[in-house]
């Protein structure tokens, strides 16, 4: 199939310059590559990111904010046949929806969540976020926030994830190795995309200075990828290392809930089973 | 008439609703159909738990006045229930008038742990109500299974230490199973098609999640058991989205976290079945106490308009058969649907009968479309459902408003024919529930008095309405309301006396707004249920 395929007809809102084009138009590209689009479900949140579940012309299932990981983590268990995609924002996955995405890399669910991260709240036009440096004047913070940023990545990796990456907006190559990889992964893929808004949070000159992808990096190692995550603490300058940075193979949640669980339901069975001991 | 009570009380962590449930066993073997109530607070250790057992020829729902006999385990039991009971007693600990039985100098001399005590006053008990040692050794066996001949020895020292004391009628036999309000609704959503069932553990929900967690080892159900609340229903729409049919439990605090994903639900037309299981709130409440105080939450649940199914089943066999059916409906609807439950139907024990093939309708075959669209408009409001993955379409569901496609809109005509769409499907679900029996009319059918009532007071408003002659009419659906079926329910009633656990008459307020006067309202916020006679005294009191 055609990338353009993956594209629906439905009109694009998203601003002039938007980070989100470039990571609707690399998924488009990967998944023209590898699914068809009757096999991926994109799941999405509620924000400026979530309309990518209009703009893809795949399943998807456009839920509420901060809720896509588990709806996404269910439909993987209903179906794990499918490609699930979750695209969540920084304000939905780790304000809203943190508890959810600790725990879909804790189960190790076999989706792959793509964090659209412009550190601003955009759909609501322009209010901090977990990710936002200290002191961000946001509308509702006039005077700076009074709290220092999360930094997710060095969370994910607390919580277990198998496959941590990072890519940058601006920089459509390395986030096109970086995805097609998360999506390959088998396990929980927790990408992080450096995704510039450019209505309300502009950060490409830092970025532009500042990122790089590191090399002779092996992701495999845990302490070089804590190195790596912990170089950039979201405030103030630092190198902010992109491309994946963290691997492991582990066995992943519907390896272990759905073992045995092929077949049909013997439902008189369960039932006549039941009543036997009451 | 065959008609007994007993109660059996200590502290908790002493085993009293093994106990009650060992009785309870005891008497359906004796020929009894039994009803359990289990009072028991908040606490692990310590407090006051007790059981009233109540055996009976016919099926009761409810405890009527004080127990015939009372085991004892502590002081605190005679206390509170000795009264007008014949009081059996565990005489190394407890002081009381009756028959003494040194139960913990027994399960001393048989180097038994002390939870053992209300073995042996169980035996002592089918001393006293002349059942056979015969029928009480079955029942242990079946309680205890392999554990049983330790138990049987206890039980039987029991038995010869005690005294005859109100010899009851025995015909061995009625074996039907010994179900609560929980297992029946774990039992029926099994029957109804239920692939994966989500539940955070809460009580007084928590029994199905763990029934169906052991029901399910083994077989191709899915049992999950999340981070919370909102994690369980989103996780539950995204099973629904990947066709499966899917249930959630919860009682009202979870249940306050789950509402943004029943307006989700709503939205999105994905099904799906919620179990709702009161006890008394707001916020923390009284978590092991019973309450209908939630009817009006679980009937508004949610924001904005959107279509849905609310059952408040009254029985045990109820439960069972509208667990079954909603489960089919809310996928036939594609709707959320509840099972409106509590405590009193859903932890305590009693015989039923369920019909094991309860026959399911088969869904009807959708023909897949060259091009699907999820939200296809139709006269009934009813798009056809079918699960990803479809060749050459895709499924876009939407929290938004929609088009057809299952694609955000703020266009005028487009949002109006979507929310217009739904208010039909409300309307085609309407007519569909016309075909079932929503209201249950009992007692005396034609009685000029009606006592109007819904959910688990089902069994004590029956038996109140019997001995008063009064009408019964009970609401099983509450929503879409069955206005045309309460009517012919009510033909030729004069007057309405509606009987809720609620502080603020919810019911009455329900009915009130399809036209329906009440001249008088019995409410309960104890978080106990209506005893029989009890509820007989308010009837009378009220009907004065
Ligand atoms: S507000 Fe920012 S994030 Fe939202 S569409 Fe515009 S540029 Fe993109």
């Amino acid at each position: 199939m055609k990338g353009s395929d993956y594209i629906s007809n439905a009109q694009n809102t998203w601003c002039p310059g938007c980070g989100n084009f470039v990571i609707q138009h690399t998924l488009k590209d990967l998944l023209a590559a590898s699914v068809p689009p009757e096999e991926v479900v994109i799941v999405s949140g509620i924000g400026c990111h979530a309309k990518i579940a209009d703009y893809m012309q795949t399943n998807s299932f456009y839920a509420i904010h901060g809720r896509g990981i588990p709806v996404a983590t269910g439909i993987h268990l209903g179906n794990p046949a499918l490609t699930v995609i979750c695209s969540a924002g920084d304000g939905d996955a780790y304000a809203e929806g943190l508890d959810h995405l600790i725990f879909a890399a804790k189960r190790n669910v076999d989706i792959t969540v793509i964090i659209h991260d412009n550190r601003v709240y955009g759909l609501t036009t322009g209010q901090y976020t977990p990710t936002s440096p200290a002191g961000f004047a946001g509308k509702s913070t006039p005077g700076g926030t009074q709290e220092d940023p999360l930094n997710p990545l060095d969370l994910m990796l607390a919580s277990g994830a198998t496959f941590i990456g990072r890519c940058y907006s601006r920089d459509k190559k390395g986030m096109q190795t970086v995805l097609t990889q998360a999506v390959q992964h088998k396990g929980f893929s927790f990408v992080e995309v450096l995704q510039v808004c450019a209505s309300f949070y502009d950060a490409h000159d830092c970025y532009d200075e500042h990122v790089y992808t590191p090399e002779d990096h092996d992701p495999t190692n845990r302490d070089a990828a804590e190195q790596l995550i912990r170089e950039w603490n979201y405030t103030g300058p630092g190198r902010i290392a992109l491309g994946v940075l963290y691997t492991r193979d582990a066995m992943t949640f519907e390896e272990r809930m759905l073992a045995g669980k092929e077949g049909t339901i013997d439902r008189t069975g369960i039932i006549r089973n039941a009543l036997s001991g009451r | 008439m065959k008609d007994i009570s007993v109660c059996i009380g200590g502290q908790a962590g002493e085993g009293i609703n093994k106990a009650g449930l060992l009785l309870a066993r005891i008497l359906s073997y004796s020929g009894y159909r039994i009803y359990m109530y289990y009072d028991y607070p908040s606490l692990i250790r310590g407090g006051h738990n007790y059981a009233v057992i109540r055996g009976s020829a016919d099926e009761r729902g409810a405890v009527s006045g004080s127990p015939d006999i009372v085991c004892a385990l502590d002081q605190e039991t005679v206390r509170r229930h000795g009264g007008k009971s014949a009081v059996i007693f565990d005489s190394d600990v407890v002081k009381a008038e009756g028959t003494a039985i040194p139960a913990t100098t027994i399960i001393g001399e048989e180097k038994s742990p002390p939870i053992a005590r209300n073995t042996v006053l169980i035996g002592a008990f089918c001393r006293a109500a002349g059942i056979p040692p015969e029928i009480m050794e079955d029942a242990i066996r079946h309680e205890f299974g392999k554990k049983a001949d330790g138990n049987i020895r206890l039980a039987l020292r029991g038995y010869h230490a005690g005294e005859e004391v109100m010899p009851i009628e025995v015909s061995p036999g009625n074996g039907l199973p010994i179900l609560t309000g929980n297992d029946a609704i774990a039992l029926g959503l099994i029957r109804g098609g239920l692939d994966a069932y989500v539940s955070y553990p809460m009580t007084p929900s928590s029994s199905i999640l763990h029934t169906m967690a052991t029901l399910a080892e083994g077989t191709p159900l899915l049992v999950i058991h999340p981070e919370n609340e909102i994690a369980v229903i989103t996780m539950a729409l995204g099973l629904s989205y990947a066709g499966k049919k899917v249930a959630v439990g919860t009682s009202g605090g979870g249940f306050c976290l789950m509402n943004e994903g029943v307006s989700l639900a709503g939205m999105a037309e994905q099904p799906v079945v919620i179990v709702m299981a009161m006890r008394p709130g707001p916020s923390t409440g009284m978590p092991t106490y019973s309450s209908q105080g939630d009817l009006g939450f679980v009937l508004h649940a949610g924001h904005g308009e959107f279509p849905r199914l609310v059952v408040a089943p009254g029985t045990v066999a109820e439960a069972y058969e509208w667990s079954a059916r909603i489960l089919h409906l809310a996928w036939q609807f594609q709707i959320p649907a509840f099972i409106l439950s509590d405590k009193n139907l859903g932890e305590h024990p009693a015989s039923a009968a369920i019909d094991l093939e309860f026959p399911m309708p088969v869904p009807s075959a959708i023909s897949i479309p060259q091009t699907y669209h999820r939200y296809c408009s139709t006269p009934d409001g009813i798009s056809p459902f079918i699960p990803p993955p479809l060749k050459g379409n895709v499924v876009k569901v939407n929290s938004y408003t929609h088009d057809e496609q299952g694609i955000t809109t703020e266009d005028p005509d487009t949002a109006s024919v979507a929310a217009v769409k739904l208010i039909r499907k409300g309307a085609a679900l309407e007519q569909q529930m016309g075909h079932f029996g929503c209201v249950e009319v009992e007692g005396v059918i034609d009685a000029p008095v009606a006592l109007v009532c819904f959910g688990s007071t089902a069994g004590v408003c029956r038996e109140a309405g019997e001995r008063l002659g009064l009408r019964v009419v009970r609401v099983i659906v509450l929503e879409p309301f069955p206005l045309a079926q309460l009517g012919t329910s009510l033909r030729g009633v004069e007057e309405i006396i509606v009987v809720e656990e609620n502080a603020t008459g919810q019911l009455n307020t329900l009915l009130r707004t399809y036209g329906y006067r009440s001249s008088r309202r019995i409410g309960s916020v104890s978080g106990r249920p209506f005893g029989v006679s009890e509820l007989v005294l308010r009837i009378q009191e009220v009907l004065q």
